[in-house]
């Protein structure tokens, strides 16, 4: 899978409450839901957000808490991708079993700044920076996450193992 | 077989593995599976999308509506209704509705569904509190959640684990939340990440079971995966007490590995508290001065249990809250509401011009039944003082022990305890 996306750059300890405020989380509606995206943080987002818009940010992305209303109204916005230099637990997790592509990488974060294009290579990890014409490695995905993301997700994966 | 700590063994029983060491992906059973009314319904969804027509253990399923309860608006009942239809159709044992229902972290040790080695997943980040019962508990999202109820497993890497050594003898005003909020100052909300953290010491082994939940709770603000305790003799009683299991009990072996061991001199603390907008922005008491208050919340997972309820009454005794600021007391479940009325802390609460809510998470969340406006300010015992975490986004929250909380409230701002004496 390849992404082409320009970015909007956020700091450390992004969490959950920034990413969806909680008086918003009486509905799982993904296109609900962004319309709320980081509607405390940056008002602006969820107005001018384009398909395939990549988010990037420093470190603990997504902490606090498990809500999975975080990665859906980053779906929701039609993101094709966080990177980031480490990600909540939680929201790492959940980011894979909705299938949120999230990419660690703490060089290409120092690398990029608001208004950039990226390239990504989802399957190689490779991010291309074609405003500053620099490229990145991202963390490898551990094999495991992998298989998952190829099974199409947490929930699709139980299913073709036939446990249901 | 090398040596493992006490988190290793829980998830190497779990995995059926004769060990485990840090970094394994393992798959192992769950014991416990819980979510609440924001991700039950998302997790329900899903159930039904894969095709699933049961749970795996209609007992090990256990669903608590308590965020949004009583129902604060239309959408919230219809996402309660959710959790309702299903749990009757699945006869689920564990759900709590109406006047049973409490503050899930708080309701699920006192009715004893969890005990000492088991493993709990929560679709809620603060399932961490059921490591001070010997549990190994973390939060997952709806969809692992989803997973775990139709197969009963799910995966996890064997985390890494920090040791947090305590000794020496606490102050009277200092509790487990003092404890954890100083470790948060010391190490960032992202200082345990993936990791579990472990606490040990004599200061640790003083505190009572309420306060070792108020401790584990907070594992997640620094980014850990669990937070744990090693059960005692206070534990043993605690869980025997009510548990509907047989509990097991582990502990770390001595030459276990630690990715660090940090000691601390307990008896130098002081009560701690959190500033905005972060839990790591923690400072002593003494140094908070002249915040003033519009409102004072005590009650949520971390601080809404009995004794949290007993020192707010001791320092509110005879005394009032600052007229204008808005005192909430929220005792956390059905059974701490009423031991509170039993014991005269209701007469006490109500005198000294208190609110008292239904046991909800309610202001923790920003919820209702007490978000602030724009400007305002508030001290509460939660867990967590995002920015906008209990109502505006300008409006500020600042987090520390019951103690603490009630004293400001008599005084209209940030206090120590000793000041209201
Ligand atoms: S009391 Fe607060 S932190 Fe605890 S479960 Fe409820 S909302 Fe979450």
């Amino acid at each position: 899978m390849k992404i082409k996306g320009k970015v909007w750059k956020f700091g450390p300890d992004i969490n959950t409450d920034d990413i969806i405020p909680a008086p918003r989380l009486v509905s799982t509606d993904p296109k609900e839901l962004a319309k709320y995206c980081f509607e405390y943080d940056r008002p602006d987002f969820a107005k001018n957000v384009k398909k395939g818009d990549i988010i990037v940010a420093e470190k603990n992305f997504g902490c606090g808490s498990s809500r999975e209303h975080a990665p859906i109204a980053i779906k929701g916005a039609e993101v094709s991708c966080v990177i980031a230099k480490s990600f909540a637990r939680i929201f790492y997790r959940n980011s894979f079993n909705m299938g949120l592509l999230i990419l660690e990488s703490e060089e290409a974060v120092d690398g990029t700044s608001e208004g950039d294009t990226l390239s990504v290579d989802a399957a190689t990890g490779k991010i291309k920076n074609l405003t500053t014409k620099k490229e990145y490695m991202a963390r490898p995905i551990p094999e495991f996450m992998r298989n998952l993301v190829a099974d199409g997700g947490l929930m699709a994966s139980i299913k073709k193992r036939g446990v249901v | 077989m090398g040596a493992m700590t006490i988190t290793e063994k829980i998830l190497a029983k779990g995995a059926k593995l004769k060990s485990v060491k840090p970094g394994d992906l393992i798959n192992s059973k769950v014991d416990i599976a819980l979510a609440n009314d924001i991700t039950a319904p998302i997790a329900i969804k899903e159930f039904y999308a894969v095709g699933a027509k049961k749970v795996f253990n209609r007992k090990r399923v256990v669903l608590v509506p308590d965020h949004y309860t009583p129902n604060k608006d239309v959408k919230s009942a219809e996402q309660c209704k959710i959790l309702r239809d299903f749990a009757h159709e699945q006869k689920i044992t564990h759900y709590y509705d109406a006047g049973e229902v409490g503050v899930e972290h708080a309701l699920l040790p006192e009715k004893g569904v969890v005990v000492a080695g088991d493993i709990v997943i929560g679709a809620d980040s603060h399932t961490c509190t059921y490591g001070a019962l010997g549990a190994f508990s973390t939060g997952v999202g709806s969809t692992d959640l989803a997973a775990a109820m139709v197969t009963g497993e799910v995966w996890f890497k064997v985390p890494e684990t920090m040791k947090f050594v305590f000794n020496g003898k606490l102050d009277k005003w200092v509790s487990g939340k003092d404890l954890i909020l100083r470790i948060i100052g010391d190490i960032g909300v992202d200082g345990a990440l993936y990791r579990a953290m472990e606490f040990t010491g004599s200061a640790v082994s003083s505190l009572s079971m309420d306060s070792r939940m108020s401790m584990c709770n907070m594992a997640i603000e620094a980014g850990g995966k669990s937070g744990i305790i090693t059960p005692d003799a206070k534990t043993k009683k605690y869980v025997e007490e009510r548990g509907e299991r047989k509990a097991r009990y582990y502990e770390s072996d001595a030459a276990a590995e630690y990715f660090s061991v940090t000691e601390y001199d307990a008896s130098k603390l002081e009560p701690q508290v959190a500033f905005p907008h972060l839990p790591e922005n923690t400072r002593g008491v003494s140094e908070a001065k002249n915040i003033k208050l519009d409102q004072v919340v005590i009650g949520s997972c971390t601080n809404g249990r009995l004794e949290d309820m007993a020192v707010a009454a001791k320092i509110l005794k005879g005394r009032k809250a600052k007229k204008g600021l808005r005192l909430i007391i929220i005792p956390a479940t059905p059974a701490i509401y009423e031991a509170s009325m039993k014991k005269g802390y209701f007469k006490t609460f109500v005198e000294a011009g208190a609110i008292i809510s239904p046991p909800t998470c309610g202001p923790c969340l920003g919820g209702h039944m007490g978000i602030l406006a724009t400007g305002e300010r508030a001290l509460a015992t939660t867990n967590r003082n995002f920015k906008g975490r209990m109502g505006a986004p300008n409006s500020e929250l600042y987090l520390s022990n019951p103690a603490v909380a009630a004293a400001s409230a008599v005084l209209g701002k940030i206090t120590h305890p000793d000041a209201v004496k």
